[in-house]
C-alpha cells in the first residue's frame, strides 16, 4: 500500500537543518521502501497562489501559519499502517521537535 | 439459564476475529457472522447445539462468505466488473480454528483510531454488544454510535490497519493502549452501568488467556475484580459509601478472593507496573486490619510509574490513616489540583482530623461547588453538617 509521509519541521530546523541530519535523510532515501522523497527549501520562500472570479491572487508565504512548518514529503511502499508508522519514526524530523503525518495515497 | 442469545455472545469475538482474519473486512465479517447466527438460532433448537459451537459457527460463516464471493464473482464475471480476489478460497479445516481474538484487540484498540472509536469497536467486536446497546452505556444516540463504528472500521480500511499482534518493539506501548481502553470501559461501568464492568471483566479474562505471561494483563483484571467485589457496598440508595464506611458484608467475598488469586499470579510473573501496583493497593484495602503504611508505599511507587497528582492525593490520604494527618496536609498543599473536587475534600477530611474546623468547612464547601453530581453533592452536604 502506498502512503505519502508528510514532514513537518521545528522552525529553526526548516531555515537551517544540520549537516548530519541531512546525512540521515539520504540515509533513508536508500531503504528500498521509499518510493520518492523531497525536501523543501524553507518557508520563507512559500508563495501561495488561489484563483478566484478568474483573478490568480498571489501572496507571500504558506497557507498555514503554523509552529510546525511543512518541511518534506515522501512517498513510501509499505506493507500496512504499522509498517509506514515505523518508518515515519525513523525520519529525523519526527524526534527533533517536528512530526510526520501519514496519509494513504488514494486509490483510482 | 442459558439462552441461545447468552450462547452467541460467549462466541461472537471468537467467531467474528476467525471471520475478519479470513475476510480483511470488517462488515463483511460481521455480515457473514450475524447470516451464520440466524442459521443457527433456525437449526439449534430442533437439531440440538453442535458439540463445538464456535467452530459450527465459523465454518458456517465463512461459508456463507464464500457463497457470497461466488456469486459476486459470477456476477462480476458477468457484468466485467473488477475482479474478486482469489485469495480467500482456501480450504478450511473446521476441526482446528484458530483464535485471532488477540490480532482483533490489537486492531480495535490500534492508536490511529480516536480514543471513543477504539472503546465502541472493541466493545462491539469483542464483546458481542449491539451498536444501540453501546449507545446507551455512553449515553449517546444509537445513531451517533453508529457514526462511530463505521468511521473507525472505514479507517482501520483506509489505511491500512494490520489485522495483527504488534511486533515486539512495538508490543509494551500496543499494550498499554489496549489496557487503557479495558480499564476505560470498565470505569463507565464503575460509575453506575454494571453491565459495562462485567462487559470489562470479561475481556480481561480473554485478555489473559491470550496473553498468559504478561503481568500487567493479570494485574488490570486484578484490579477490576477486586473493585468489582465492591461494587454493592459503594451505595447506599442514592448516597456513596466509603471505603471506611461501607458494609463488608456486602462485599462479595469469592469474587474477593478470585481477584485476589489473580493478583498473585501477576505478581509471581514479576509484574510491578500501574495494574499490578494499583490492584495490590485494591487488595490490601480490603484485609480486615489495612496496613496503612503499606498502601503508602504502594502509592509512592504509583507516583514513580505514573506522576500523577491524583495519585499524589491519593498517597496523601493513606498517610494519613497511617496516622499523620499532619504530613499528609503539607503533601496536599504542595499540589496543584485547585479544579479538583477530591482535592478540597480530602483537604477538608485532614483539616477536621487536625481540628481546624472553620478551614475545614471552607474546602468542603469549594467541594461542594465543584460537585457535578447528586450522590457527590450530598455526601459532601453530611460532610459539612457533621462540622
Amino acid at each position: 500500500m502506498q502512503y505519502a509521509l508528510i514532514v513537518y519541521n521545528e522552525a529553526e530546523y526548516d531555515a537551517a537543518p544540520p549537516d548530519e541530519v541531512h546525512a540521515e535523510y539520504s540515509e533513508l532515501a536508500h531503504d528500498s521502501r521509499f518510493v520518492d522523497m523531497a525536501q523543501l527549501a524553507p518557508a520563507a520562500t512559500a508563495t501561495s497562489v488561489r484563483v478566484a472570479g478568474g483573478r490568480t491572487l498571489t501572496t507571500d508565504g504558506p497557507f498555514a501559519d503554523t509552529k510546525e512548518v511543512l518541511g518534506g514529503f515522501c512517498v513510501i511502499e509499505a506493507a500496512n499502517l504499522d509498517d509506514a508508522i515505523d518508518l515515519a519514526a525513523r525520519i529525523p524530523a519526527a524526534r527533533l521537535g517536528g512530526g510526520v503525518e501519514i496519509r494513504p495515497v488514494a486509490r483510482r | 439459564m442459558s439462552t441461545l442469545e447468552d450462547v452467541f455472545r460467549e462466541h461472537w469475538g471468537r467467531v467474528l476475529a476467525s471471520l475478519v482474519g479470513f475476510l480483511g473486512d470488517f462488515d463483511k465479517a460481521e455480515e457473514s457472522v450475524q447470516e451464520a447466527f440466524v442459521i443457527a438460532a433456525h437449526r439449534w433448537p430442533t437439531e440440538g447445539t453442535p458439540s463445538s459451537p464456535a467452530a459450527w459457527l465459523t465454518t458456517t460463516a465463512r461459508n456463507r462468505a464464500i457463497d457470497r464471493i461466488r456469486r459476486e464473482r459470477t456476477l462480476a464475471d458477468k457484468i466485467h466488473l473488477l475482479p474478486v480476489p482469489e485469495a480467500v478460497m482456501d480450504e478450511f479445516d473446521d476441526t482446528v480454528i484458530k483464535d485471532e481474538r488477540l490480532e482483533l484487540i490489537f486492531t480495535c484498540c490500534h492508536p490511529a483510531l480516536p480514543l471513543e472509536g477504539q472503546v465502541a469497536l472493541t466493545l462491539r467486536a469483542l464483546g458481542g454488544l449491539q451498536t444501540a446497546e453501546i449507545a446507551r452505556a455512553f449515553l449517546v444516540s444509537e445513531e451517533t454510535m453508529k457514526r462511530r463504528l463505521t468511521r473507525a472500521k472505514n479507517k482501520i480500511k483506509a489505511t491500512g490497519i494490520p489485522f495483527a499482534v504488534p511486533a515486539a518493539h512495538l508490543l509494551p506501548d500496543r499494550l498499554d493502549a489496549v489496557l487503557a481502553v479495558i480499564y476505560l470501559i470498565y470505569n463507565e461501568g464503575y460509575s453506575g452501568r454494571v453491565d459495562l464492568g462485567a462487559e470489562a471483566i470479561s475481556l480481561g479474562r480473554v485478555l489473559t488467556a491470550l496473553m498468559p505471561d504478561e503481568p500487567e494483563v493479570h494485574g488490570l483484571l486484578a484490579l477490576m475484580v477486586i473493585h468489582h467485589a465492591r461494587r454493592r457496598a459503594r451505595f447506599s440508595g442514592d448516597d456513596l459509601v466509603l471505603l471506611d464506611d461501607q458494609d463488608r458484608s456486602l462485599w462479595d467475598s469469592r469474587q474477593l478472593a478470585a481477584g485476589r488469586a489473580v493478583l498473585d499470579r501477576a505478581i509471581a510473573l514479576g509484574g510491578r507496573g500501574a495494574y499490578v501496583v494499583q490492584a495490590a493497593i485494591a487488595s490490601l484495602q480490603t484485609r480486615e486490619q489495612i496496613d496503612w503504611p503499606q498502601v503508602a508505599g504502594l502509592y509512592r511507587r504509583l507516583i514513580e510509574l505514573t506522576g500523577s497528582l491524583v495519585v499524589e492525593l491519593n498517597y496523601a490520604v493513606a498517610v494519613a490513616q497511617a496516622g499523620d494527618p499532619a504530613r499528609a496536609l503539607r503533601t496536599v498543599d504542595r499540589l496543584e489540583l485547585d479544579s479538583y473536587l477530591y482535592f478540597h475534600s480530602t483537604r477538608g477530611e485532614l483539616l477536621r482530623r487536625l481540628h481546624r474546623d472553620a478551614e475545614a468547612k471552607a474546602s468542603y464547601r469549594r467541594a461542594l461547588d465543584l460537585a457535578t453530581t447528586t450522590p457527590e453533592r450530598r455526601f459532601l452536604a453530611r460532610q459539612l453538617e457533621r462540622l
